[in-house]
């Protein structure tokens, strides 16, 4: 039976995805901060498709616990997706070096210490699939959220260069570029409806494109047609936008 | 978020700040930090039950906590629905103890609305087969409440609009069953007087429930096709259900996708409905055995069926009168028919007895039908009520948009006890709605 890693597993897409591989009969390994909620979802999802699920504590944010917790898990897992990510506050974080670090360290260092680990393991077994939330942020930086954007963007690149590095070992890097999602961590702000994913859609998305062995997704299409006109605008302009 | 919101109904529509939660720490942190919350799941309400200034969605709180399947015991999280309950309980061989005309439901709705069904006559409703339930109150703390523990704090959650507090969990018990099919029988009755009898003689029925033409006049008066129905037994199935007794349901076929413009309903095709609808069945007597899906819930079939009625919503109305009041019950209907604006689908049942804190049911016949929004719409239903304030009955909660504070306060016996006990739990009103607030029940 697989086994699939969850990074992040509490978190609406996290949620949405150990639903979507528990269904789909794979074993689910949540990892999070918040052991009694994780409890609460490996309760609800054995109900529910008879899965076989367990659950280990991890902290983003203690790069020096990543080894460790790597090593005790009860074995290697196929796909490991990582998903934590913290939007933070932009106008805190242009003022507060705090918020500006944890909006960096979650989104970006913290991502690529956990991710190298696995990336060696894969390396190593010649076997796995590696899954990294990212953001349309990354895409270009705007005033509006430049710090999550930048870190995203970061991020973006890192899974680039991880699936260059690793293809040749069979080991396969999907980047995912969600979009609006309509979760906790957006929920206090305004989003177009038709922009705006649910976590099952992009649960089934990463699903169904890591299977087809994409490389990089967009989860609504229309994000793509978005993106592309946001990318090539000319920074003259641009500079000149408020966005 | 600010955003608009609406019940079932499209009316009436506010501005809310809707917040949602996954873990009981973050609703805790979510009541600490604003005032004046009401619990909201799928919206399935009509009116104005649970729309407020700050909304909590109890949409992503929505884990299955315990399944016993031996004892058909189950426990979730409020923003389980009962369409999941149904996906896990059918192919274990149980069903709902009680289930309304949707399973688009949550379980935190389905007990602040103590909903009732078909088999009301003989099972009660939904508080009947709730055995505990986990809620925050306005109070701060978390309590666990049922029949032996919190009583009072447990009489007043079911059927209590969620003004006690957040319903966070709930605990009920199944019904055993061991296919999901439902042998039905379908009896025309030519007008009101013969369905009356026929509820009588076929009582003992598990399910029952009549579908009402309230245009028809004259002779025809209330004529109707009362809808029998017991659970299906395995040696009663034949052919390829034989096969997949325990069948779960499907995903809706149709979907409405907009608003239909207002003149597709009008009194014409109303009654053209009604009418077809009633010589669709050709012999007196018709049965036959139906999926549980078609046989509780035709209309979930069509996504967003609400949408038929245009931009400008409808009402439900729907109350109950004692049983000694058939008077009052076919001056009622006349006037309905008088006024030509009956509905698609008016659905009449018999009660069983129930004399609860604050819920709906007691024993009588209940009519729920829905009218398109017009502007003469609101007089009409103030008419309807002096009939049913007149004959000691009143309207569901969970329908109502606009009935008066004087005709709630004169028309549920036991409201001062539930005020008492709702000022207990939710000393300053921490937790109060739209409609609490228009009948005067939170301050």
């Amino acid at each position: 039976m697989k086994t699939v890693l969850l990074l992040g597993a509490t978190s609406d897409i996290g949620q949405a995805l150990a639903d979507k591989y528990a269904k789909e009969g794979y074993t689910v390994w949540l990892a999070g901060r918040n052991v009694q909620h994780m409890q609460d979802i490996a309760t609800d999802l054995k109900i529910r498709h008879e899965a076989s699920v367990e659950y280990f504590r991890f902290e983003a944010l203690d790069y020096l616990s990543h080894q460790k917790f790597y090593n005790d898990l009860p074995g290697t897992p196929d796909v490991a997706i990582c998903i934590f990510g913290y939007l933070g506050d932009q106008e805190k974080a242009e003022k507060e070096l705090e918020e500006c670090q944890n909006i960096l360290d979650t989104n970006y260092k913290a991502a690529v210490s956990i991710l190298n680990i696995v990336a060696n393991s894969y390396e190593e077994s010649g076997t796995g699939t590696i899954i990294g939330i990212s953001s349309v942020a990354g895409d270009r930086g705007r005033q509006s959220n430049y710090f999550y954007g930048s870190a995203k963007a970061g991020f973006t690149a890192y899974l680039a260069g991880l699936r260059n590095r690793l293809f040749k070992h069979n080991v396969h890097v999907l980047t995912v570029k969600p979009g609006f999602v309509d979760t906790k961590m957006t929920e206090h702000l305004e989003l177009p409806a038709p922009l705006t994913a649910q976590p099952q859609k992009v649960a089934n998305a990463i699903f169904k494109a890591a299977r087809k062995k994409n490389n990089s997704i967009y989860v609504l299409g229309i994000w793509w047609l978005i993106m592309a006109i946001i990318k090539s605008i000319p920074e003259p302009i641009f500079k000149r936008l408020k966005l | 978020m600010e955003r608009k919101l609406k019940n079932w109904g499209n009316y009436p529509e506010v501005t809310s700040n809707v917040r949602s939660f996954d873990t009981t720490r973050m609703v805790e942190k979510l009541c600490a930090e604003e005032k004046h919350w009401i619990a909201r799941g799928m919206g399935r309400c009509y009116g104005d039950a649970s729309l407020g200034q700050n909304v909590i969605s109890t949409l992503k709180y929505n884990k299955v906590i315990s399944f016993d399947v031996e004892n058909g015991i189950m426990e979730c999280q409020a923003g389980f629905s009962l369409d999941e309950v149904l996906q896990l309980a059918v192919p274990k061989g149980w069903f709902l103890p009680v289930t309304p005309g949707t399973k688009f439901v949550s379980l935190g709705g389905a007990v602040a609305s103590d909903i009732h069904g078909k088999n009301h006559h003989k099972e009660g409703s939904f508080s009947r087969h709730t055995l505990s339930i986990t809620i925050l109150c306005g109070d701060g703390k978390i309590y666990t409440c049922s029949r032996t523990e919190n009583s009072d704090l447990f009489e007043a959650t079911c059927g209590g609009m969620g003004l006690t507090g957040v319903i966070l969990s709930v605990k009920f018990q199944l019904k055993k069953v061991s296919t999901s099919y439902i042998t039905q029988k379908q009896i025309k009755a030519a007008n009101l007087d013969e369905l009356l009898v026929l509820f009588e003689q076929y009582k003992e029925y598990t399910y029952s429930v009549a579908w009402v033409d309230c245009l028809a006049r004259g002779k025809q008066f209330g004529r109707s096709i009362l809808m029998l129905g017991e659970h299906t037994e395995r040696s009663e199935l034949k052919g390829g259900k034989a096969k997949e007794p325990l069948k779960v349901h499907t995903e809706a076929g149709l979907n409405i996708p907009f608003n239909f413009p207002p003149f597709v309903l009008n009194k014409y095709s109303i009654k053209l409905f009604n009418f077809a609808y009633y010589h669709k069945n050709f012999r007196k007597v018709q049965q036959s055995i139906a999926h549980y899906d078609g046989f509780f819930y035709p209309l979930d079939n069509i996504k967003n069926w609400n949408r038929m009625y245009g931009k400008p919503g409808f009402l439900q109305y729907q109350f109950v009168l004692p049983l000694d009041q058939v008077e009052g019950l076919k001056l009622i209907m006349n006037k309905i028919a008088e006024k030509k604006q009956g509905s698609f689908l008016s659905v009449l049942k018999v009660f069983g007895p129930q004399n609860d804190l604050i819920s709906f049911p007691e024993e009588g016949y209940t009519l729920a039908l829905d009218f398109p929004l017009t502007g003469s719409l609101l007089k009409f239903l103030d008419e309807l009520d002096k009939v049913v304030q007149d004959c000691g009955g009143r309207i569901y909660l969970t329908k109502d948009a606009r009935m008066s504070k004087e005709f709630f306060h004169s028309s549920y016996p036991r409201l001062a006890e539930f005020r008492d006990i709702v000022n207990k739990y939710n000393p300053n009103a921490e937790f109060k709605s739209v409609q609490s607030d228009r009948l005067s029940i939170t301050r």
